[in-house]
């Protein structure tokens, strides 16, 4: 079980830089995401890139990670004021980066450019909601120092 | 949660091993440090070596030295080596656990233990040792803020 000592380094892509969506990055976008959950769902991601691409708005942020014209991986997230009784703080509601772009903290990167974005719009709060048994996004915000939140979600079956 | 008492020692162990990958260090040392038995270390650290997480060295300076990796070891891979953290399977034999009360109450005791499990495994013993540096670094701010206070 824990006999690899070290963890096989990756190289990040040279000139990596993280930048603003835009139109012409959607089919890479779609396709890393369709890559990890199977599902290509088109008309949601231009419905977000709509609502979120480009710098159109401060509080509402959808990056990605590019080197060379190829997109690595991207983020979303957006500031949310006073849902729940909470103060404004920043949600990331979306992350991913190529399986094989990953060990080469393109992840840790695209976070702590979201995370500028938020401190820029005024908040000092960041949170995410990730399914219990989803281990691998869970340890990377976790390596990332994020913890247990003070708020807890709940659901309840409808059918 | 409580763990058992092997349970700690395994985890204070792994991660002293871990943050000084390079270096043996012996069972009684870590024993000083935590104020536990040595003969008890010892048989954690012998399960610990089982399970590929540490070597033993020997000769002069001899002892255990990390032999895992710190970004893909998780608290709970340690810890389902010294106990069964549960499915539930335990506390349906126990006394009133298939009345409607108990089973009830198995479902809020199950929801706990799988939120606690989930945490267990999303926590690396790399992203401890981050946790472990930060805590250090706001406990040498704190006399700092109360001097600049003061």
């Amino acid at each position: 079980m824990a006999r690899a000592r070290i963890a096989q380094p990756v190289r990040a892509p040279a000139g990596l830089r993280i930048r603003p969506v835009e139109a012409a990055d959607l089919d890479q976008v779609i396709a890393i995401a369709s890559d990890i959950t199977g599902k290509k769902k088109t008309d949601y991601w231009y419905e977000l890139f709509h609502r979120y691409g480009a710098g159109r708005s401060r509080q509402r942020l959808f990056l990605v990670a590019e080197s060379g014209g190829e997109i690595q991986g991207f983020i979303i997230g957006e500031v949310r004021d006073w849902e729940f009784g909470s103060a404004p703080c920043g949600w990331v509601f979306g992350i991913n980066v190529r399986p094989n772009a990953r060990l080469a903290g393109i992840g840790t990167r695209l976070l702590e450019a979201i995370c500028a974005g938020f401190r820029h719009a005024g908040v000092d709060t960041v949170r995410t909601l990730i399914a219990r048994d989803n281990s691998l996004v869970l340890s990377f915000f976790r390596s990332q120092g994020m913890m247990a939140s003070a708020v807890i979600p709940l659901e309840k079956d409808l059918g | 949660m409580r763990l058992q008492i092997s349970t700690s020692l395994a985890l204070y162990s792994v991660l002293e091993f871990a943050a000084n990958p390079e270096r043996a260090i012996s069972a009684a040392d870590i024993a000083a440090k935590y104020e536990v038995s040595t003969h008890h270390l010892a048989k954690v650290l012998r399960e610990l070596v089982r399970a590929g997480i540490l070597e033993s060295t020997r000769g002069v300076g001899g002892g255990y030295r990390f032999a895992g990796n710190t970004r893909r070891l998780t608290l709970l891979d340690i810890i389902e080596l010294f106990e069964d953290l549960g499915d539930g399977a335990g506390r349906s034999r126990q006394p009133g656990a298939s009345t409607d009360v108990g089973s009830a109450l198995g479902v809020v005791l199950t929801e706990i233990d799988e939120i606690a499990k989930a945490t267990f495994r999303s926590v690396t013993v790399s992203t401890m040792l981050r946790l472990i540096e930060r805590q250090r670094d706001t406990a040498a701010q704190i006399p700092h803020k109360r001097t600049r206070r003061g």
